[in-house]
């Protein structure tokens, strides 16, 4: 196929035109790469499911940042970056469109003296009365940038009406300028619950606990590094500062172990945890709430990724990262990861990663060689630097090991298919089910319409702790990473090659 | 919480009005509004709302303008919009 360097060969619906680079996401490490492969001199389309730029991290409504904002002056630095490109023509933002596919190049056509292509297939629309409608681009090079979302733990109740995420509260906020709940709960472990309770109380809800599972000594420890190269030991303390003045105090190895209620949350248990992660017998404690918002750090959005052919990795956090190298190459050529998918590690890592991805997609697209590493030093210093924070922070935020104890026979694991846990043990011990697709298939778990987002992480650490073995990480990639309507699967079946 | 405007936008839930403001979706105005709960599930018909709240877990799952299993949170609230609960599939003998 002739390479097309015209934009306006890769409009919607029209599968001929030859993209330089796709990046897949439009957050911190989506929109680093998309600025840097622009400077780079590649034409670049973005691909966002999102309205807005700026991801999860930089949300914010139509009227744009707000007051709940983070690091502004690193949003206003990207943000006018892609202003520039794009009226430049250099970068093509298309927001509401979901990738659902990636086909590396060993699948996808040739592009003569620049070897394969990577296929990517997206729908656009969709949301409210209108139909999808099919987008299929084909790229010298891909950067899969698609962040992470909140890890979810099922606990007993966790399936109440007003039991969110941290994420699902932070997008009320700064999307939606709604306050979850006027007594919200707060779990988990992990730095961000910090920002999250602190702009609950802000906002004017009340915040009745604020429990972390860890035991506090990787909070000072992870702030610090967190602090490397930004001023986010200024934000710790800034967090610190509303907490004391709304009497509001981290209760440390605690937990949500329950939600109680009938058709909404009324109130939760709150227990204190052994080093184990076990319940401490006689230590629970119930709490009135109309709103619980409990996570576990976040999960990193590997699908696509792994769809296109690339490895899948244990993360220090215990969830799934990509193999990459400094540059963010996966093993398969054109194809690249940055941000969350290199281990789980928050905007300014996700950044410097982009950047990286960036520079690398472009050098890949236009046949040149990556840079070499003294004139990308300084970057990848401070990748290493927050890279090896983002690990200290993961193991001093460890989802506690003994939280599969917490949980009844009649507590739900798949929500989507309503699975109680008695089921996926009958589905092992009756069964003779021994890992987590097994289980999957005789119970119907993860098969539901997240795609195991919110349980395969969950699953298969239960599935392994009753049968004696390891979870296996990245185990429920699927071949459509988002839901589709039957036509739009076949429009992109249909795709020509 | 937002305000009930009198002169402000509203699509319709259940035949009721809900207001909401420019950007909010679907599903943070019916939390604005109190409504935590806008589907039955298929099994057991117990209530679901806003879980992950951005697009990712299929929870929040209603009827709009006819079509069935549409994520409330990242459905863009719009004037005259027909938003209704969903029972079970929300597509049954379809």
């Amino acid at each position: 196929m002739a390479a097309e360097r015209q934009l306006d060969g890769v409009r919607e619906g029209d599968t001929a035109g030859v993209v330089d680079v796709v990046v897949v996401g439009a957050g911190p490490a989506g929109l680093a790469a998309a600025v840097e492969a622009a400077t780079a001199g590649a034409r670049v389309v973005v691909l966002d499911d999102q309205p807005r730029p700026g991801g999860q991290y930089w949300r914010q409504g139509p009227a744009g940042p707000g007051r709940y904002h983070h690091d502004r002056a690193g949003w206003d630095r990207l943000a006018e970056g892609l202003r520039g490109q794009v009226a430049a023509g250099r970068v093509d933002h298309r927001p509401d469109h979901q990738v659902w596919r990636l086909d590396g190049p060993g699948d996808g056509p040739g592009d003569g003296h620049r070897g394969a292509l990577v296929v990517v297939h997206a729908v656009t629309g969709g949301r409210g009365a209108d139909g999808e409608v099919p987008v299929t681009l084909r790229a010298r090079a891909v950067v899969v940038a698609t962040g992470a979302h909140d890890r979810v733990l099922p606990f007993p109740g966790w399936e109440l009406p007003g039991v969110l995420t941290p994420g699902a509260v932070q997008a009320l906020l700064k999307e939606h300028g709604v306050v979850a709940g006027r007594r919200v709960v707060v779990g988990g472990s992990g730095p961000f619950l910090l920002p999250v309770a602190t702009a609950l109380l802000q906002a004017g809800a009340q915040v009745p606990a604020l429990v972390e599972a860890g035991d506090g000594r990787g909070w000072l420890r992870g702030w610090r590094g967190l602090a490397a190269g930004t001023d986010r030991l200024g934000e710790a303390a800034g967090y610190a500062a509303v907490l004391a003045r709304h009497r509001v105090r981290p209760r440390l190895r605690h937990a949500v172990v329950a939600a109680h209620g009938n058709d909404r949350v009324e109130a939760v248990t709150v227990a204190r945890l052994d080093a184990g992660g076990a319940i401490v017998p006689g230590s629970g404690r119930q709490v009135a709430a109309d709103t619980v918002a409990v996570g576990w750090g976040f999960t990193a959005r590997v699908d696509l990724a792994l769809q296109a052919g690339a490895v899948a990795v244990p993360s220090p956090d215990g969830g799934t990262a990509v193999a990459a190298d400094p540059f963010g190459r996966t093993a398969v050529p054109g194809v690249l990861v940055a941000g969350e998918l290199l281990g789980v590690g928050g905007a300014p890592l996700a950044v410097l990663t982009g950047r990286l991805a960036g520079t690398a997609a472009a050098a890949h697209a236009l046949g040149r060689p990556v840079p070499p590493p003294a004139a990308v030093a300084d970057l990848l210093r401070r990748r290493r630097r927050a890279t090896a924070f983002a690990h200290t922070l993961a193991t001093a935020h460890p989802v506690p090991p003994g939280w599969p104890g917490w949980l009844d026979d009649a507590t739900v694991v798949c929500r989507c298919e309503e699975v109680r846990l008695g089921r996926l043990h009958e589905a092992i011990d009756v069964l003779g089910a021994t890992d987590p697709r097994t289980a999957k298939l005789l119970t119907r778990t993860g098969m539901g319409w997240c795609q195991g987002r919110s349980c395969a992480e969950a699953t298969s650490t239960l599935v392994a702790v009753r049968c004696g073995t390891a979870p296996e990480p990245g185990w429920n990639v699927r071949p459509v990473a988002v839901p589709l309507t039957l036509d739009a699967l076949a429009a992109g079946d249909d795709d020509p090659s | 919480m937002t305000a009930d405007r009198p002169d402000g936008a509203r699509f319709s839930f259940d035949g009721s009005p809900v207001p909401f403001t420019p950007g909010q979706s679907v599903g943070a105005a019916l939390w604005a509004s109190g409504v935590r709960s806008w589907r039955s599930t298929r099994h057991e018909g117990r209530p679901r709302g806003l879980f992950c709240g951005i697009g990712v877990c299929f929870d929040c799952l209603l009827t709009v303008d006819g079509r069935a299993d549409q994520r409330a949170c990242v459905t863009p609230a719009r004037p005259g919009l027909d938003v209704r609960t969903q029972v079970g599939s929300g597509s049954d003998g379809g």
